[in-house]
């Protein structure tokens, strides 16, 4: 049986694990060792060796994210602080929820340990609004700490004390980008900052401040606790450890199971998700979110590891892949994706301001009925513009033209049977390819 | 519109949760995005009275308090339905035919996306994938998501007639 750390308290009917259940599986054993037997110079140390890599989205190396975190006197008067980001909302993503929900006690472990590593003060769990059950466990969750000790003053005895706060967010996915996260916990509008300055040196209120995924976070006292060659032990290839995979779309059994780094496509889309639902076939896929360009059946064997995943011209992303098959429509799934990035964008910057919406009519066009020949180049000359990294103050307009980029490249001949057939053919069935 | 007193346009309950806020904030704005949701939490939405009222509190401008109020999609200011209907339109559920879904429930209730029964009872509107791609397509009604949506389940979430969409939100 592989090791799953992550999943290791959740079972299948997914009932909450509270503080007695979490300690009786070894629970807070990590947080003692880090507090009580090592230097915050030995936890930042482990992590980086771990080659642990941020699971929000741009697989940062966690380690050296931290070492940027100005430490004792550096660092200067006032608070540091560490965010988990808990916003959760890239199009087909749901990991961050099953751990937040089923295990609560994991993700405050793992950031009281990534707190004392880089010697935060406070802490905040940024929430999506929608997600009261995880709120309530949440909340449940540190009040038990602080009782129990293991948040507040003279944590576990030492002279290191931590304070923890949920913030129940108000929408809009923009606020899951790490610098317009922080200016919405400050009580503002979402827009994204200009970097640098990076959050680690001046972040919120002007404080070094570490953001980090739920998933990412759940990792840390895992890793202390384990050991670096542990935690690498678990991948199967290039990167360390486990992580969630989803699968959603039509497949027989659509869901999120803890797998190792490194595990392939097919295993995770036909032996976990089990195939595709009877009389659909696979087109394409997105293997992590929405903002992550497609890959087809030709990469079904390749092992989901970052630099991988990569090179085959995607990202990993969040993990959780949307399979497109063939009775759905390649243009209207892009349109989708194009048009939840318009409604999304803060408006800040012109090219996503306003381009999005563009692509998102030139799209509309083309799925009615009405587009013309020459609206491919257009497409491909906003692909080009707006998904250029440089072009925008932050990486969702990027990000927003990976699927429509791909699909442009890999489905080109369904765009060409809108445009020239007038209609979209999977309106009838007998069309479909 | 009657002239606000606009401290007390706020209840001592409103204001009791909101220096809950302030307790551990570097200043009083800073809580601005809580102060609306606790606002919102007891009266369903946030009126010009009350933004006003909450901008005094927190020191700084309505203007302000009001760019930040209509930045984010569920601070409501406009009064909103007694249930609002939050339908997922994102990539999963589209692929699971959301949008006939939506479709159904507006035909039901005969309003649009965006818009509430002239009732009061329901507002419907689109929102963000709900990270329960796994289940779509899917739909939240307060702190109740319902989940593998289809026509018949629709039809019996949304049973016109008697005392329509009663089970909406609320546990089966
Ligand atoms: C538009 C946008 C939305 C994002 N949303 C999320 C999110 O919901 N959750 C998340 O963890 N990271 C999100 N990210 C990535 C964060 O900016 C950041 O990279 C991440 O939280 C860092 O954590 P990690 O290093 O642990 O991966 C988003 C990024 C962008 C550009
Ligand atoms: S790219 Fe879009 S979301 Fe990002 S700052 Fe510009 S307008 Fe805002
Ligand atoms: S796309 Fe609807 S819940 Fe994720």
């Amino acid at each position: 049986m592989t090791d799953r750390p992550l999943t290791r308290n959740i079972g299948p009917d997914r009932t909450p694990t509270d503080l007695a259940a979490y300690e009786l599986n070894g629970g807070y054993r990590g947080l003692r060792k880090a507090i009580t037997a090592m230097s915050p110079a030995d936890c930042l140390e482990m992590v980086k060796e771990s080659n642990l890599r941020g699971r929000g989205g741009a697989g940062f190396p966690t380690g050296l994210k931290w070492s940027f975190v100005p430490m004792g006197e550096k660092a200067g008067p006032g608070h540091k602080y560490l965010i988990a980001n808990a916003d959760e909302m890239e199009p087909g993503t749901f990991k961050d929820r099953l751990l937040m929900e089923c295990d609560p006690h994991q993700l405050i472990e793992g950031m009281i340990v990534a707190a004392y590593t880089i010697q935060a003060d406070v802490a905040y769990i940024f929430l999506r609004a929608e997600y009261f059950d995880a709120e309530r466990q949440l909340r449940a969750a540190i009040a038990a700490c602080y009782e129990k000790g293991y948040l507040g003053d003279n944590i576990l005895g030492t002279d290191y004390r931590l304070d923890m706060y949920v913030h129940s967010s108000a929408g809009r996915y923009i606020c899951g980008e790490e610098t317009a996260l922080i200016n919405s916990l400050e009580g503002k509008r979402a827009n994204p900052r200009a970097k640098p300055p990076f959050p680690q040196v001046s972040g919120l209120w002007g404080r070094p401040t570490i953001v980090n995924n739920v998933e990412t976070l759940c990792n840390i006292h895992h890793i202390i606790e384990r050991g670096a060659d542990w935690f690498q032990s678990l991948g199967k290839g290039e990167d360390s450890g486990t992580k969630l995979f989803g699968v959603s779309g039509r497949v027989k059994n659509p869901g999120c199971w803890e797998l190792p780094m490194g595990t392939p496509v097919r295993e995770i889309l036909e032996v976990h998700a089990g195939g595709m639902e009877d009389g659909y076939k696979l087109r394409g896929f997105l293997p992590g979110g929405g903002s992550t360009d497609f890959l087809t059946e030709a990469h079904l064997d390749l092992p989901m590891d970052y630099d991988v995943i990569g090179k085959a011209g995607s990202r990993m992303g969040t993990g959780t892949m949307i399979i497109l098959d063939d009775h759905t429509c390649p243009v209207g799934m892009v349109k989708n994706l194009v048009e939840f990035f318009a409604r999304e964008s803060c408006g800040f910057c012109t090219p996503c301001r306003d381009g999005l919406p563009w692509s998102a009519q030139v799209l509309d066009d083309i799925e009615s009925g009405n587009g013309l020949p020459e609206d491919m180049a257009t497409l491909q000359k906003q692909a080009r513009f707006i998904g250029a990294i440089g072009n925008t103050h932050c990486a969702l307009a990027p990000g927003a033209m990976e699927p429509l980029n791909s699909a442009m490249k890999y489905f080109r001949e369904d765009f060409e049977r809108h445009i020239e057939g007038k209609h979209c053919p999977y309106r009838e069935p007998e069309n479909r390819p | 519109m009657k002239q606000a007193n606009l401290i007390s346009a706020l209840s001592d309950r409103e204001l009791a949760d909101i220096d809950k806020e302030i307790a551990h904030a570097p200043y009083r704005c800073a809580v601005a995005i809580d102060a609306l949701k606790i606002v919102q939490q007891y009266r369903g939405w946030v009126s010009d009275e009350s933004l006003r009222a909450l901008a005094n509190y927190l020191e700084m401008s309505a203007e302000e308090l009001e760019g930040i109020a209509t930045f984010y999609n569920l601070i409501f200011r406009k009064p909103v339905g007694e249930k609002v209907i939050l339908v997922c339109d994102s990539v999963s559920c589209w692929i699971k035919d959301s949008d006939k879904i939506t479709r159904q429930i507006a035909e039901k209730l005969g309003i649009g996306l965006g818009e509430t029964t002239p009732d009061g009872q329901y507002t419907l509107l689109p929102v963000t994938c709900l990270g329960a791609c796994d289940c779509a397509p899917v739909l939240m009604v307060g702190e109740k998501l319902h989940k593998n949506l289809d026509g018949d389940k629709i039809d019996k979430l949304f049973s016109a007639g008697d005392s329509a969409v009663v089970k909406l939100g609320e546990e089966p």
